[in-house]
């Protein structure tokens, strides 16, 4: 079992989630309850790396953060070291591939709150934040706790991103699905077997999660 | 909110843990071609044992380490199996100098129990084995960025072999893949480092034999510092060069300097 690569897998799900919970609420609302011109091409792209294969987003990451990229240079001039192979280049890239899975099932939960129930809380004076704490996180919070769930645990079995723009560094980009690869080319199977069996039951409970918290949020609009 | 609390919780779980007696910063990643798996583990584990300081590993293809170095991935020794990538890296004034040879390697031909046909040093059963279309699947490393790969090709096409494997072969990333598949047993064999075959984990997984020399260009393999290297880096980048690594390579399979 690799310790450490599990402790990176964990600290880089957390790190997205945390980025991916702002961002997220906010795009979801927006993308639920408005519409304007060029909304599907947002939703489009939005939804780009669900169908993209990540070794495609992995090479785009890969010329867009590289030490040749102006992106690339200006982070190389600012912070000293190099962005690709490093574990901020991993989380962007993490951040990247997460959105539709974050954004996604926050939509859907914004989207089940009816429009009464908002218009009652303009109606009664509330301020944008407090109809935001009291009212429509609430309401809404199957779907992101789906979103916070599923991205986590997609975050743990990335791959093919993570290969391209990593470069399994021991603490720093080898994550836990990595260290399963290199393990099975070590002819190590059975630390293979031990961490894929780990994230079999993390990914397992992860999804039996969201399934709960789905079947919730539709009992609800049945109400 | 309960979320937050959640996510910071995890955050908490992925920060702490076992602090390393080593500060992370001064641990010098070392790339190492996937050759040299077991070998370098080997002489690692004496150089902490010995030394008090430690390097990480990682093990991969040349080729792909050569890009890696070329794109400043933080490596700080490079151990190629091909010196010609060591030489270009030079060249663009990525590594202290011109490096050191360190190793030398031999390739096998591979077949896993109950494989459709038996090694031998000049591929007489494969051919058979071929031209009966008993061979379904070959493994070679993936010869346009891993050395041995290159080399594997190149004794099969001087064989006359390199032909009607086209449409059998599997390529492995690097050669440790190709090995992985060639002794799997969903593949009727492969060429692959020796120094992988001389491991336990794979001998018993069937038999081999070696190929020789003569039938593909030899596996120079170079080593070279990284510009910015530490002296945890040095430090391993000498012992491999004294007479305990020496030993381990040669224990492994590989022909060192000097022995030519």
């Amino acid at each position: 079992m690799d310790w450490v690569a599990l402790k990176l897998s964990l600290s880089l799900a957390a790190w997205t989630i945390c980025i991916l919970l702002p961002i997220g609420i906010w795009l979801g609302q927006i993308l639920a309850w408005r519409s304007f011109r060029g909304k599907a091409l947002v939703e489009a792209l939005l939804a780009l790396p669900l169908v993209l294969p990540p070794t495609v987003l992995g090479y785009y990451l890969l010329v867009a953060m590289g030490g040749a990229s102006p992106v690339g240079k200006l982070y190389h001039d600012l912070t000293g070291h190099q962005m690709v192979f490093s574990f901020e280049g991993l989380l962007i890239a993490s951040l990247l591939f997460n959105l539709p899975f974050a954004i996604q099932p926050m939509q859907r939960g914004f989207e089940a709150i009816p429009r009464e129930v908002r218009d009652a809380a303009a109606c009664c004076g509330l301020s944008r934040w407090r109809t935001l704490w009291r009212i429509e996180l609430p309401l809404a919070w199957p779907g992101i706790l789906t979103a916070l769930v599923i991205t986590f645990a997609h975050t743990l079995g990335e791959f093919g991103v993570v290969l391209m723009v990593g470069g399994s560094i021991p603490g720093e980009t080898r994550t836990i699905a990595i260290a399963i690869y290199d393990r099975v080319q070590a002819f190590d199977t059975a630390a293979a077997g031990v961490m894929s069996a780990t994230l079999l039951i993390i990914s397992l409970v992860a999804i039996g999660f969201a399934y709960l918290a789905t079947s919730r949020l539709a009992g609800r609009q049945h109400d | 909110m309960k979320l937050l609390g959640m996510g910071v919780a995890f955050l908490l779980l992925g920060v702490s843990g076992p602090v390393p007696a080593q500060p992370i910063a001064d641990v010098p990643t070392i790339a190492a071609a996937s050759d040299l798996q077991f070998a370098l583990e080997d002489i690692a584990t004496r150089f902490r044992a010995e030394t008090k300081l430690d390097v990480k590993l990682v093990f991969g293809s040349s080729g792909n380490f050569f890009s890696q170095v070329g794109q400043g991935a933080p490596f700080q020794l490079f151990m190629s199996a091909d010196e010609d990538f060591i030489f270009k890296l030079a060249d663009a004034g990525r590594t202290e100098d011109r490096g050191a040879l360190y190793a030398v390697g031999r390739i096998v031909l591979f077949a896993p129990h109950g494989s459709s046909f038996k090694p031998d040093a000049r591929m007489a059963g494969l051919k058979a084995a071929l031209s009966d279309g008993r061979v379904k699947r070959f493994a070679i490393a993936n010869p346009a960025h891993a050395p041995y790969g290159r080399a594997a090709e190149q004794a099969l096409n001087k064989l006359g072999l390199w032909q009607s494997l086209q449409g059998k072969l599997v390529l492995g990333e690097n050669v440790s893949q190709a090995a992985q598949f060639a002794t799997a047993g969903s593949a009727d064999g492969g060429i692959f480092a020796y120094s992988l075959a001389l491991s336990p984990a794979v001998s018993s997984l069937g038999n081999y034999v070696l190929v020789p020399t003569e039938l593909h260009d030899p596996l120079r393999q170079r080593m070279a510092l990284i510009k910015g290297a530490t002296n945890a880096a040095r430090a391993f980048y000498n012992y491999l060069q004294q007479s305990a690594a020496r030993g381990t390579f040669k224990r492994y399979g590989f022909v060192l300097p000097g022995e030519l």
